[in-house]
């Protein structure tokens, strides 16, 4: 009986929040937006050092919102490996060895790098960028651990402090040397924007991929092979 | 008019996959749908010409996110009973 | 109405039902199936809103190509914790009852 009576006040106030959220989304909608951003982005362009819109955004108008979201991802694959035990972490044999999955880790590895790769070069002037290449780097890294691969760099020690910190540091770096140099802070020197936001992009990707994996690597694999820790007393 | 009835038969998709990603008995079903969800809103980005997040959500939607939660669905579901009977045990 | 509006409440509705899920779902993996699906609404809505007003708009794809990142790392660092958490105490369910609804050990 109290069960119901939570479950009907519940879906009241999600039926509200939603009725509320549609309402004033169709409000907006019929007003004309003060700011063009759209028509503001195409006019400053040329200065961006790359062709495609997003990629622009991304890694020079609001360069800022990356920063912190790469901190963001920093803090997260920490606290995630902070979280492990250290055996699920050096655990030498893995979780499954399937023939038939390393059969397909043959074939798919080699690809999904070269799609990582691809992904990154296009973020130039097409769709594709860090992000997508770091997702995707990660999943060749995953299907890797599943497979049964060594991967000696996802050991505690400093290939995963320094693949941890790469992206941010180095994103770092260069935006307190432009605010160093008299410039604002993250305001890329101009003339070397390009070749900065290309040593931005692959530091990125190298960071987001070992940000992902550490977070998938260091989930706690199961008690049944030290039952001191799994007592909760 | 092919063009909406698309675009509504997305919507209606997503809006059942969410739903019954939600409210599936069974956990392994639950992600599995989850998962159609993700490559479902990769193509409700394509229709909304955003291909830069059509790519990351087929990246990480349907990949990275189902591999993650399928492990972790095969850690909590087959442990369960034994913790349950160990749990009894100790009372 | 056009189509990026179609999207827009589709992505309010499915708020509604991350909400309704976050908030009525007792096993956590569950609770975290309904924050993402909350989260792909919130996108949906942030895309689909500037481009029904002023067509295709870079800026807020940039921020929802962050914000899915950002969503992914936070979804396996809640894993980990969750996998923790059932570790150290043996349920899969923040209140002290012993069997969740849903807990289908499959």
């Amino acid at each position: 009986m109290m069960r119901a009576l939570q479950t009907l006040v519940m879906a009241l106030a999600c039926l509200a929040f939603t009725g509320v959220l549609a309402t004033s989304i169709w409000t907006i909608s019929g007003n004309p937006t003060p700011v063009n951003l759209t028509q503001l982005l195409t006019e400053n362009m040329g200065r961006s050092g790359v062709e495609h819109p997003v990629t622009a955004v991304l890694l020079n108008f609001r360069s800022y919102d990356t920063l912190l979201e790469i901190g963001v991802l920093v803090i997260a694959g920490i606290a995630g490996i902070s979280m492990a035990k250290t055996a699920s972490l050096e655990d030498p044999a893995m979780r499954t060895s399937d023939s038939l999955l390393y059969a397909l880790q043959r074939w798919f590895v080699p690809l999904m790098l070269v799609l990582a790769g691809y992904l990154l070069w296009a973020g130039a002037d097409r769709p594709g960028g860090a992000f997508q290449a770091g997702a995707v780097l990660a999943a060749t890294g995953v299907l890797m651990r599943l497979g049964g691969s060594p991967m000696e760099f996802l050991r505690p020690g400093l290939m995963l402090r320094l693949g941890l910190a790469l992206g941010f540091t180095v994103f770092l770096l260069v935006a307190v040397a432009s605010a160093i140099g008299g410039d604002a802070f993250l305001a890329y020197p101009p003339g070397m924007t390009k070749a900065l936001i290309v040593v931005i992009e692959t530091v990125l990707t190298l960071s987001i991929a070992m940000v992902l994996l550490a977070l998938f690597v260091s989930a706690p694999v199961n008690d049944a092979e030290d039952p001191e820790e799994g007592a909760p007393s | 008019m092919v063009e909406w009835l698309l675009d509504g038969l997305l919507v209606l998709a997503l809006l059942v996959t969410a739903v019954a990603a939600l409210w599936s008995t069974n956990l392994f079903r639950a992600v599995v749908v989850f998962m159609a969800f993700g490559v479902l809103m990769a193509v409700a980005w394509v229709r909304l010409h955003a291909p830069d997040i059509a790519l990351a959500e087929a990246a990480i939607g349907a990949g990275l996110t189902g591999v993650l939660l399928l492990d972790a669905v095969s850690h909590l579901g087959s442990h369960s009973l034994e913790v349950q009977k160990q749990r009894g045990d100790r009372q | 109405m056009t189509t990026p509006l179609l999207y827009a409440l589709a992505g309010a509705l499915l708020c509604g039902i991350g909400l309704f899920g976050l908030l009525w779902l007792r096993h956590l993996l569950r609770k975290l199936l309904a924050f993402n699906i909350m989260g792909s609404g919130v996108f949906l809505v942030m895309v689909g809103l500037p481009q029904h007003q002023s067509g295709p708009d870079p800026v807020p794809q940039a921020l929802v190509l962050t914000g899915i990142v950002v969503a992914i790392a936070a979804t396996a660092l809640a894993v980990v914790l969750i996998r923790r958490y059932y570790h150290l105490s043996g349920m899969s369910s923040l209140e002290d009852e012993p069997s969740p609804r849903g807990d289908d050990p499959e």
